[in-house]
């Protein structure tokens, strides 16, 4: 029975491997926050990078889809309430974006080759979502 | 052109797919377990430290096969050297990006990879996630 350290390392591993496949193939760093908001400004991109950005969100969502419906992966709800779902995801979506990136971004492509941006960034989230925890935790919010 | 252009989707969808299925496997679409690694004062959970570590790694070889290169297979130039400079903008979105992170247990990829398994509530977040997105290029 494989614990959690070694499906997560596989799983890291796996991770690793889709953002190696992109900065190979289509020669863009794999950060998911941009290449979300990439759909929502169509115009910020030419008619490549849009193509690329629809291909991979449809494969980052239906992957795990299939997974979960047709396959042995167990799929797993929210743990907060609606209200603290909205604040998280607005500060996820607006902090990420001001960042200009996220954990897939500055975490999995920029640490891994000691960008000082990803670094700082990955520390500064990290301690930032240590305090999130705290506060849900005061709050009640689970 | 049109043959790069089905190339570029290709690589781009299975890279996507690669990413989901890696978070579904590694367990990081469950919110409770990036929690419990921001869980400092409870009961932490380091399953996202061998997470990031194996990623990390893969790509760190990646990297430095990457500066070996001219151009990506779709005969995109590759990206130049990171960026040096830290400015307020990346602590400050860094900081709300965290606090949000650790509020709810999700970031961008994760919250996408659970859009059609997560029920109502992570449509509710992803919907909140894209507000906050548009919000930023206000900023811009």
């Amino acid at each position: 029975m494989p614990t959690d350290w070694m499906l997560g390392l596989l799983g890291g591993l796996m991770i690793g491997a889709a953002a190696a496949a992109f900065l190979f193939g289509v020669g863009q760093v794999m950060g998911a926050s941009g290449l979300i908001a990439g759909l929502l400004s169509p115009a910020s991109a030419g008619p490549d990078r849009r193509i690329e950005r629809i291909a991979f969100v449809v494969g980052l969502v239906a992957m795990p889809a299939l997974l979960v419906h047709l396959g042995p992966a167990q799929g797993f709800a929210p743990l907060v309430g609606w209200p603290v779902l909205i604040l998280a995801g607005l500060l996820v979506g607006f902090g990420s974006r001001v960042a200009n990136g996220c954990t897939s971004g500055h975490g999995v492509c920029g640490v891994s080759r000691l960008a000082p941006r990803g670094i700082a960034a990955t520390a500064t989230y990290i301690a930032f979502g240590v305090v999130g925890v705290l506060v849900a935790r005061w709050a009640g919010w689970a | 052109m049109a043959r790069t252009q089905g190339l570029r989707a290709i690589i781009a969808l299975l890279s996507g797919a690669l990413f989901g299925a890696g978070l579904v496997v590694s367990g990081m679409t469950d919110p409770a377990k990036v929690r419990g690694f921001l869980d400092l004062f409870g009961a932490w959970d380091p399953t996202l430290v061998f997470v990031m570590g194996g990623a990390v790694a893969v790509m760190a070889v990646a990297w430095r096969r990457a500066a070996r290169m001219d151009l990506a297979a779709t005969g995109d130039p590759m990206p130049g050297p990171p960026p040096a400079r830290l400015d307020a903008r990346l602590f400050v979105g860094s900081m709300l990006f965290g606090l949000g992170w650790g509020l709810a247990g999700y970031c961008p990829g994760p919250a996408a990879a659970s859009l059609l398994t997560g029920g109502i509530g992570i449509l509710v977040f992803v919907a909140a996630m894209l507000a906050g997105m548009r919000a930023a290029r206000w900023l811009a």
